[in-house]
Order: structure tokens, then sequence, then C-alpha cells
């Protein structure tokens, strides 16, 4: 059944409820709201949650967004967590102490500060061992709840408030972190990397079968963050577009090792175009900086080739 | 009547695991506490128990992963030593701040640094005030006994607070003593089966675990929490009793070893007290009325009972194996003397610390702190009560 955006929404109730507390224009909502309606009406979710941005604004004691179970315990730790509660689970459903027909399903949001950096630990390990459950990373590029620290995910270039652009040093000057690939090398039966843009397709789908796949998945989600990225609110979507069509952000998933752009844009569009409505990246159009934003195409071209080439190589590999 | 049996103390626990078969062990490997996984993960592999093992890639999995499990509505049980509970420690007190009762061996061992793989209890000392109940163990029997004990304590309705069973590394845990051993089905209805009120696995009710809380509810939290360790003492009791019905082992907040007629006596805990009773017992040949007080629980710690305990000696020695680095004194000391202060208990106390990264403490050493106390009783105190037994200056 092909997708339709109008009657999803009117057939499946949003699962993470209005009246949270997330910044006007932040991308993570987006995220929570459209991966738990991927779920089916009848199944049951226990959701688990980083500390960070998604966590503390909608969970502030007595008050919840979310409709389904939920635990939050630290910021390293939502990959072990989850792992915990299906583990029991497993371990309940065997002897019958949850009813045989009960579905539940396992989702772990984490920021990139939770899941690249100070988590990436308990994720290897949740991953490693195989737990039917799915890690979702809504990835903003910062440190964004502490107030806009660079992480490993933050682009080279960013002004952060702890790479701030100055006289001598012009922002971040490392790369970023390729988590995707990281856990594509964990050899999961389903990896992929997505972003809301065209009525939340390409994110639903990926959700549905990422919540639907046995064993481990892992979804690495680009969350646009207002505060820290400095665009209007209201250019979000706008913004995970240009993310997209630039290749900065491809759209892509790996089943069972084998790759599949999900989205080529026919035209891609230069670098610039994302870069500029980003006050973190307005030191990069002073005169005299034309290179960091050259490098910086470079550095993207790059990326989009390896992953042509991954595609091309893992489909054949497995044609013969 | 038992089943008679030969086993070290890490045994011990992992039989006790094995006979309480719980739904959820989530470990990591560190001595020398390692040995209590390995032996449960043999009872999983050969289907003797119905547990969910889950080999973590840390100790900070460990906890984290019991506290998913128990907050799902399953039982999860865990067990680590030294740097092993110190990586634990953020998500030791979220455990308890979450009123999950998660029953862990603590097999204590020194914390690093320097690396240091032998005993002393550095490592539980750390985690004194994080909301777990801690309860300690002389010998194998203790360790087994208590942790047969730790369900029905933790998941009291009046406590909800996670537990602590612990026992000194390698001098108990890798030492082979006799023990009594009850039978399965025994231990199964002892124990029970775990039915919590509110868990995630409830779909008919979802709930939310771990919010932010804020300026207006932290501190009624906190009370609450606060008031399920006070809670915890009627109920270690209560349960105590119920064991000693089962097994006729008896077992309260602390042992008085020849303490009723003593004047001067030695507070200590876990193995330590072994050696003390046998340095008791020598010494009353001689005469001198030597006793002991061995602490079993140390959260909650029982104040008014050890004052009135120790109110009729003339001087009493609290050993801890832990030194504290505050300039005060131990942390066991610390609790001794104020309990006795707010009781109005006026006797010269002194503190010593001992058995530092597994130093040995002999019955000479024990034997030492007695002629130091009948000096002491002689004098009518000390202002030297900052002391180390066996330590080169």
């Amino acid at each position: 059944m092909a997708y339709n955006l109008k009657e999803i929404m009117a057939t499946k109730p949003s699962r993470f409820t209005a009246g949270h507390r997330m910044c006007a224009g932040c991308g993570a909502p987006v995220v929570g709201r459209t991966v738990l309606r991927a779920l089916k009406n009848e199944d049951h979710a226990v959701v688990s949650c980083a500390t960070g941005c998604m966590e503390v604004s909608t969970f502030i004691y007595p008050y919840t967004s979310w409709t389904d179970s939920f635990i939050h315990t630290a910021f390293e730790c939502a990959a072990a967590n989850s792992a915990g509660a299906e583990a029991a689970y497993k371990a309940l459903k065997k002897q019958g102490k949850i009813p045989q027909d009960q579905n539940t399903k396992f989702i772990a949001f984490g920021g990139d500060g939770g899941t690249y950096d100070i988590g990436l630990q308990s994720l290897s390990g949740a991953m490693e061992r195989g737990h039917d459950m799915v890690y979702v990373c809504y990835d903003n590029g910062a440190y964004m709840n502490t107030g806009i620290q660079r992480s490993s995910a933050t682009p080279k270039f960013a002004d952060t408030t702890t790479s701030p652009a100055g006289k001598v040093i012009p922002g971040k000057m490392q790369s970023r972190k390729d988590l995707t690939q990281i856990m594509v090398g964990h050899h999961l039966p389903y990896v992929a990397q997505s972003i809301a843009i065209n009525n939340f397709k390409d994110l639903y789908e990926k959700s549905e079968k990422a919540i639907y796949t046995q064993g481990p998945a892992f979804l690495n989600v680009l969350a646009p963050c207002p505060r820290g990225w400095g665009y209007p609110t209201d250019m979000l979507m706008e913004i995970n577009k240009l993310a997209v069509e630039t290749c900065y952000w491809p759209l892509y998933e790996v089943i069972d090792g084998k790759y599949h752009i999900t989205y080529k844009p026919t035209n891609k569009k230069p670098i610039e175009e994302f870069l500029k409505p980003q006050r973190r990246f307005k030191h990069m159009f002073q005169p005299g900086n034309e290179w960091m934003i050259e490098e910086f195409q470079k550095e993207v071209d790059k990326r989009w080739q390896e992953l042509l080439d991954l595609e091309e190589i893992t489909n054949k590999s497995t044609e013969e | 009547m038992g089943i008679r049996e030969r086993l070290s103390g890490n045994e011990a626990a992992a039989i006790a695991m094995k006979q309480i078969n719980p739904d959820v062990v989530a470990a990591f490997p560190i001595t020398p506490s390692t040995e209590i996984p390995q032996y449960f993960s043999t009872f999983v592999s050969n289907g003797q128990v119905d547990t969910e093992f889950v080999a973590v890639e840390s100790e900070h999995s460990a906890m984290t992963a019991c506290i998913g499990a128990e907050a799902a509505g399953a039982r999860a049980m865990t067990a680590t030593s030294a740097n092993g509970l110190s990586l634990m420690w953020e998500q030791i007190y979220i455990a308890s701040s979450l009123r999950l009762p998660i029953v862990m061996s603590l097999v204590n061992r020194a914390v690093s640094g320097p690396l240091n793989i032998h005993n002393d209890h550095s490592d539980a000392m750390g985690v004194r005030d994080s909301g777990w109940i801690m309860l300690f163990s002389e010998n194998n029997q203790e360790a087994y006994d208590n942790l047969l004990m730790a369900h029905k304590i933790a998941e009291n309705k009046d406590v909800q607070l996670p537990l602590m069973v612990c026992q000194d590394g390698f001098i108990t845990s890798h030492s082979i003593e006799n023990i009594e051993l009850l039978e399965d089905d025994k231990v199964k209805s002892f124990v029970g089966t775990y039915k919590p009120e509110h868990y995630l696995l409830n779909k008919e009710e979802p709930i939310a675990i771990g919010p932010l809380d804020l300026q207006a509810y932290l501190f009624e939290h906190k009370y609450q929490q606060a008031e399920g360790m006070r809670n915890a003492k009627k109920v270690i009791a209560e349960v105590s009793k119920e064991f000693e019905e089962l097994t006729g082992r008896k077992y309260s907040f602390f042992e008085e070893y020849k303490l009723d007629d003593a004047e001067i006596a030695i507070v200590c805990m876990n193995s330590t007290a072994g050696t003390t009773k046998y340095v008791v017992d020598q010494l009353r040949k001689n005469g001198i009325k030597a006793g002991l007080l061995k602490i079993r629980m140390f959260r909650p710690f029982p104040t008014e009972e050890i004052a009135k305990a120790l109110s009729h000696l003339k001087a009493v020695a609290v050993l801890d194996k832990a030194d504290s680095l505050n300039g005060a004194g131990g942390a066991l000391f610390e609790d001794v003397t104020s309990s006795m202060f707010v009781n109005k208990v006026q006797v010269p106390v002194v503190n010593y610390i001992y058995g530092i990264g597994g130093r040995d403490t002999t019955s000479k050493d024990i034997e030492s702190v007695y002629n130091d106390l009948a000096k002491i009783a002689d004098n009518g105190g000390t202002d030297d009560f900052y002391r180390y037994l066996g330590v080169r200056k």
C-alpha cells in the first residue's frame, strides 16, 4: 500500500502528545512522533530515552508526553535500559508471566551526545548482543541541551560554545564521525539514515522496517536545532530538504549488509545552500574563508561517492 | 533438614541465585566476583534457570540493564566488586531513586588506586548513602542466607529499595567452607513470586519512569526514599524471623558475641568477625571480658540498638576496613560514635583502620586491639582515637 500521510494521521493517533516543551522549529519531536507512528496500533512500546533535550522537555514530573511505557535513567545508557527491558520481556514471556498475544517493541532515543559520544559503548554493546530493539539517534550535531557544545557529530568548522569561531581557530577543526557506518560495522539486520522530509515518508517507512525487523536495528536521523544551528524556526522542513539535496545527509539503508540509497538527487545542490541559512557557519562566508566552503564541499562529495561505491559493491557481491 | 555442602562464598552466592531463579541477570566480570556470573551462566546454558543472562559490555550497563529489567517487571540480579561498583555509581543512585528492588552480590575489594584486587571495604563505603540496603556477611553461609532473604526485604511495599549482600573478596569468596543449603522448593516458596504494582511491560497501564524532577517535587521523592529505608528496619527483622523459623538460623541487625557481660568490645563487619570471635574465646580463657558486635545490617544503620548494646562497656574499638581520608575517621566509626552520642551513651571509642588492600589481619592484630582497649578502659579514655592496625608508618 502506497504511503499516505493523511490516512496514517487519521488511523494512527500520535503516541507522542502535544504540550511538550521542545523548541519551535526543533527537528527532534517530529522524529519521535513519526517513529512511534510506525508502530502498529495494537502494539505496545517500551520507550527508553537518554538524558537530553528530548527527555527533559517531554517528561517533567508529573507530566509526560509519552503514551507508551517510558523509561529514562541517564545520559549514556538508553540502549542498556532498552536491553534490560527487552531481556525482561523475553524472560517473562517465556514463563507465561505476560500475555502471549502481547506484542511489545523496544525503542530507544538519544541525541548525538548520548549516542555518538558518551553513549557509544552502551549502544555498541546492546547492538552486538542482538537485543530485539531499535535505537534512534536524533542527531542535531552538538550537545544542545547543555547549550550548544561540540560533539563528534558536529560538522567541521561549525561554531559551537566549545569550538567557537575565533580569531585564530575558525570553529570546530575536526570532521564529523560517521556513526551510521560504525553501526553498519556491527553487521545488524537493519541500519538506516533518514530525515523528516516529503510528508515524512522516508522516516516513517524506515521506522516501520526498523521496528518490525527481528533483532537490533539502528536509525540515524538528522534533527536540526534552531538554537544551535541558527535558522528561523519556520525553516525546519526547508533545512531538512537542503541537507538531503546537497548530499550532506544522504538517505540510505543497509539491510543485511546491502546498501540501498533511498534518494539520489538529480541535481546535487552546492553545499553553500545548506550552510548559508545557518548562523553556525556564518564565518565561512566571510571574505578570505572561501577555502572552508571548498573543503566542506570536498568532504561531502567524498562521502557521497563512498556511499555510491558501497551501494555498488555490496549489491554486486550478493548477485554473484 | 537442609543440604550439607562445601562451597566457596562465590559458589554459595551463585547457588542462591540459581534457587531464587531471577528473570534477568546482567553482569560484567571483575575480580573477585567474576565467578558468580560464571557459575550462573552455566546454570543458564544448562537450562537450570529461567533467567535471561545479559553479558553486558560494562558494569555501567550491568546496572542499567538491571534497572531496565526490574522496571519492566522482572526480578533482576547482578554481582560486582570494587571498580565495577565505581563504574555503576551513577546508576546505583538511580536504581534506588526509582525504587527498584534489584539485588546485588558485592564481593568487597579495594577500589583503585593504585590497582589492587584484594579485600577491603572501600567499594561498599563509597555507596553507603546511595539508598541501597546493605547486608554484610561473615562467611559463605551468611552470604547465602542474606541473599535468600534479600528479595523479600527489598520488594516489600513499605521498602521498595535495592539491596546488596556484601562478603569479603577472596577471604570468603574463594574459601571453601561447610555450608547448609535449603532445598530448592523451600527457597522458591520462601522467596515467592515478584508481583510489582506498576511496571513497564503492563500494556494495560503504560507508565513513565525517571522524569526530570525539579524543585517542586524532588524533595518529597527523596523523603519517601528515606522513609523506605527507615521502614526497611522493621521488614528486615520480620523477614529474618521468618527465615529463622524455616532454617533455625537466627539473624539480627547485628550479632552480639559474648557482649552481654563484656567490658571491652570490637565492632566490625564481614570476615574479620570470625577472627575476632576466636580471639574473644582465647581472651575469655584468661579472664578478660572481651566481646564483639558484628554488624550485619549496615544500611539502614541500627543507631539506637547499637548504642544500647555498647552502653555498658568500658571501651570500644570500631574497625574500619576502609579509610575515609577525611581526617576524622572511618565510616563505621562515625556511624557508631554518632549513634552513641545522640543516644547519650558515653563510652570511650577508638577507631582502627585495618586490612587495607587485603593486608592480612591476624589474631595477634586483633589481640593487640583488645590490649589497647584494656588500657583505655583503665585510663578512662584517650585523645588518640584515629588509629591504624598493621600499617608501616
